[in-house]
């Protein structure tokens, strides 16, 4: 009798013997439900079309003698075709929706789909960003209630909406560090940056003009105050710091930190993209920070969507607010809400830096953060918190027996879980235990992240995963573990049964194709 | 809580495993003194989805749709019809909720469609190579300056009068701390573009040339003259299309020998949002493609030897290279991307150019009616599908008044301008497919009674 993994008999047994699954060949190529699907520009041609336009009124055009005579060459399909395509190669991927997603620093939580259907109302997916202000009431009103949340969640003075990702908003916090200094006639040149950081930080650092300089950490892999006190001096505008930092640790010094950047005429920028661990538990405006992103992809639960749309709103203490970026709302007593742009700004923001982009922010992504926050409240935010700390730290305690933790002597963690790829054998690496995880039905923890740990494996299950589901989780994990501690050879070709097999990317990086081209130009351009 | 799955014995259970008392002694690391105690006063506890649901619905409630009444509006977003189909695809959960393909082996779907994506906007623009998307058409902008900035290794760029004021204003914000010497004016009310001023700015130390097509009062203007200009004193052309859907009339940049071209993709696919998120479109030639911002999709192969797609080209980004990358960018606009290459995959060729035609011609039909009115001139010679009306009065009031008729006239060029008096008699008015004859006669009668 054959049985489910778990459950009732499927079928009576018979005397068929079971072939090798590898042997088999199909005419396709394909394997039932893993399913290949070529490009559109294999399967459309430009003259067929998925949607049906009226006729165009019969007048002169007016296009200043530029028409466009030359083919454009994109392919189209009928919307069957179409649907079919999509799908196909959604089904190609993981996602939340599949399975737990533990990449570290990323904050792959559930996206609640109440915050997809709020964002798609009418009167929030269908108004232009330029309508006069009183016909638009309702999107500024939510643009001002996340932004008291946003506020009060952090112990803040003031937010910048507009940025439109995290590292959009890094530069956001540091260009208001710079005007604040300009302000007062100090030119300072150097931003201090963790070795632990994203590399999001010092990139952004120095696309706003600064010297980039690190900061060592200390063995339990925290910022050395110490060092950090002897390099700050009149050359440091100000230090960017992770807290809760990288390796998934809080800076139980950070209040100490800001004390002393501001003793010495700089300013503090935390990158918030682990605000997920502690909303609710500390205000980052509590510890001396100055400016602060928040990743409302990550801890507000926006989706990812493949790479994006992220959005990533900057909170200000009263030092910077005044710099901060255009437009914003302002509520008056009567409850009518007025948009602080261009035309007003003499009057009412005349420090502010500028405009980081055109219009007024991420409001789609607005909508579905306020959506969680409501959802959630002061009270299920904390419990956010709290329980994304407490499945880290399960998963911390329940394999630091098998891998190395190379920080879990100094206490608990944060959001996340750091181990390193000391044990392993036979030059198994990370990435093959990685790999190996997909094979298990996972998506990998963050690889080779921080840089300080190496092979570093940053696990963040995050608050929306079961206890079965990360005892599930935990039990792949440690027999992957075992396997490169073993030198399991295996390991090495791992994904077996993914939609491919490891991908080439050197040969991807050495001769880049970007984009399709036809076949006989493909071998032509290849001669 | 019903997004959070642990029950107090799991609670329990969990804390006994790590040998913890409580969830408190996990926030050890926390000083004291900042730790809060209970939920953050003054703020609402967890509601469910028929409370929340009744919140925001009330607060949509508040806004006028475009859908709801006759809508003219354009200035870098535009209305326009997206298939149902669309809104399907990019809601699978596949797409919706999965990260940036950094697996490349179980991400085939994003990266496909990013292959795809980036082969449709290279088309679409004229250029060799695109990128996988960019957080919008303002920002990218700017990209492409500090990118002009790498390969000329100068300085000054001159930036069209046509170009759109939020665009000008992210490049100033920025400029201001690069030290990059931007030089720009505003526009004036007149129907030729400002080609030839530019012509005459050109010289040895230009890095390179930003130019809207068409630009923020509609008109349309051939860019060969200015790249061949830009290329003698080895400078680039900068070409910024914010209307992606013109390239089905009119030629690409890349046909009049743009080295860069940059856009706002929002017209396909993405709707109007409020202004966000939106996707920017970013493409330029072959030799420069080391020097672009941004996740980059190449074809490959996998083990087996069968194709596949990466992420690629990375040791530009600041994953890789920390304070030497080309750009911050990590996020980009995936989903937006997603949207827009499904909408083109429908229209292919022939909905293109179909759909571009209609917007064109209806454009025409409307510029020829609303210029018949007493105290309205239509400034455009050539134009797509969005104009600037000349009225004898300020526009602003004008447009505050249509809208409390539940009218959306169009966007004044006061609001965009505030600080050019002369400009203030400007009026946007941009149609598409979407705009009906109805409308557009109630948009004429209302204009009429206006300014009677």
């Amino acid at each position: 009798m054959s049985m489910l993994a778990e459950g009732r008999p499927t079928k009576q047994e018979t005397n068929v013997t079971m072939p090798d699954q590898n042997a088999i060949t199909t005419h396709t190529g394909n394997r039932a439900l893993m399913v290949d699907e070529p490009l559109i520009f294999e399967i459309g041609s430009p003259d067929r079309s998925g949607v049906d336009l009226p006729e165009a009124p019969q007048v002169e055009s007016r296009l200043g003698g530029l028409e466009r005579k030359a083919p454009i060459a994109i392919p189209g399909l009928s919307e069957g075709e179409t649907v079919r395509h999509y799908t196909r190669l959604s089904r190609q991927n993981y996602a939340i929706d599949v399975g737990l997603f533990p990449l570290g620093s990323c904050t792959m939580k559930h996206n609640p789909r109440l915050n997809e259907k709020i964002a798609r109302l009418k009167g929030f997916a269908d108004i232009h960003p330029l309508q006069p202000v009183d016909s638009v009431q309702g999107a500024l009103g939510v643009i001002n209630e996340l932004a008291v949340w946003l506020i009060k969640l952090t112990g803040m003075h003031g937010v910048a909406m507009t940025p439109k990702a995290g590292a959009h908003g890094e530069l956001c916090g540091i260009l208001c560090i710079r005007a604040a200094l300009e302000a007062r006639g100090d030119a300072r040149e150097v931003i201090l940056v963790p070795e632990s950081a994203h590399g999001t930080n010092p990139a952004t650092a120095a696309f706003a003009g600064y010297k980039v300089e690190d900061i060592p950490a200390n063995a339990a892999g925290r910022v050395d105050l110490e060092a950090l006190k002897a390099r700050l001096g009149p050359d440091v505008a100000g230090v960017m710091i992770t807290n809760p930092n990288t390796c998934g640790l809080f800076e139980p010094d950070m209040k100490a930190i800001s004390d002393a950047v501001h003793a010495a005429g700089g300013y503090v920028y935390c990158d918030g993209a682990n605000f997920n661990a502690i909303v609710g538990k500390v205000r980052p405006g509590d510890l001396g920070i100055d400016a602060m992103h928040i990743n409302l992809h990550k801890t507000f639960s926006t989706p990812h969507g493949g790479g994006g749309p992220g959005s990533g709103p900057v909170v200000l203490s009263e030092a910077l607010a005044p710099y901060g970026p255009l437009p914003f709302t302002e509520r008056h007593a009567d409850g009518h809400i007025t948009l602080v742009e261009e035309e007003t700004v003499e009057d009412r923001h005349p420090h502010t830096f500028g405009r980081m982009s055109a219009f007024h922010g991420q409001m789609g992504m607005f909508t579905r953060a306020l959506t969680y926050i409501l959802s959630h409240g002061a009270d299920g935010l904390k419990q956010v918190a709290e329980d994304a700390v407490l499945n880290a730290n399960y998963i911390l305690r329940s394999l630091e027996d098998v891998l190395d933790a190379p920080f879990a002597h100094s206490g608990p963690c944060m959001h996340e879980a750091l181990f390193s790829d000391k044990g392993f054998t036979n030059d198994l690496t990370t990435l093959d235990l990685a790999k190996g995880m997909i094979d298990e039905g996972y998506h990998p923890m963050t690889m080779y992240f921080p840089l300080v740990v190496h092979g570093a494996m940053l696990v963040e299950p995050t608050e929306t995963e079961s206890k079965a589901a990360i005892d599930q989780f935990i039990g792949a994990f440690r027999s992957v573990a075992e396997r490169a501690k073993a030198g399991d050879e295996l390991l090495k070709s791992a994904p077996h049964f993914a939609p491919r097999r490891r991908l080439d990317e050197t040969q991807a990086a050495r001769k880049p194709i970007l984009v399709w081209t036809e076949p006989e130009d493909f071998a032509e351009a290849a001669e | 809580m019903r997004y959070l799955p642990l029950t107090p014995d799991d609670r329990q259970s969990m804390l006994a495993t790590i040998g913890a008392q409580s969830v408190d002694d996990l926030f050890v690391d926390v000083p004291e003194e900042a730790r809060l105690n209970g939920p953050i006063e003054g703020l609402p506890m967890h509601a469910g989805e028929m409370a929340v649901e009744a919140h925001m619905k009330a607060l949509a409630r508040k806004n006028h749709a475009a859908g709801d009444m006759p809508f003219f509006l354009g200035a870098g977003a535009y209305r326009h019809h997206v298939p149902a189909s669309v809104d399907h695809i990019i809601q699978r959960g596949e797409f919706l909720t999965a990260y940036t393909p950094y697996q490349p082996e179980i991400a085939q779907g994003t990266l496909q469609t990013l292959f795809e994506f980036q082969t449709q906007v290279a088309r679409l623009f004229g250029v060799d190579v695109a990128n996988a998307s960019m957080y919008d058409g303002s920002t990218a902008c700017w990209e492409a300056i500090t990118m002009a900035r790498r390969i000329t290794k100068r300085g000054k760029a001159i930036l069209s009068s046509g170009l759109h004021p939020h665009y000008v204003s992210v490049a100033k914000t920025m400029a201001r701390f690069t030290k990059d010497d931007l030089s720009y004016q505003a526009p004036s009310l007149e129907a030729a573009t400002d080609g030839q001023n530019i012509l005459d700015q050109i010289d040895d130390e230009t890095s390179c040339v930003v130019v809207q097509y068409p630009d923020i009062l509609g008109r349309i203007g051939d860019l060969s003259a200015i790249a061949e200009k830009a290329h003698k004193h080895k400078a680039l052309l900068i070409a910024v299309v914010t209307e992606p859907v013109a390239l089905g009339a009119i030629k690409s940049p890349g046909e009049m020998d743009a080295d860069i071209v940059v856009g706002e993709g929002q017209s396909l696919g993405v709707g109007l949002q409020f202004g966000g998120p939106y996707v920017g479109l970013f493409g330029c030639k072959q030799k420069y493609v080391r020097q672009m911002p941004g996740r980059l999709c190449g074809e490959t192969v996998d083990a087996e030897g069968k194709r596949g797609f990466v992420l690629t080209l990375s040791t530009r980004e600041q994953h890789i290279r920390r304070e030497k990358a080309t750009s911050n960018i990590c996020t980009n606009s995936g989903l937006c991307a997603l949207a827009f290459t499904a909408h083109m995959t429908l229209l292919g060729e022939k909905g293109l150019r179909e759909l571009a035609m209609l917007n064109h011609k209806k454009a025409v039909q409307a510029a020829d009616r609303l210029s018949q009115i007493n105290g309205v001139k239509l400034l455009n010679d050539s134009f797509f599908n969005e104009f600037t009306l000349v009225l004898d009065t300020d526009s602003r009031p004008v447009v505050r008044q249509l809208a409390d008729q539940r009218i959306l006239a169009g966007v004044s060029l006061g609001r965009l301008y505030p600080e050019e008096q002369p400009l203030a008699h400007g009026l946007l008015v941009a149609v598409t497919e979407t705009s009906t004859d109805g409308e557009i006669e109630a948009l004429a009668t209302a204009l009429e009674g206006a300014l009677s």
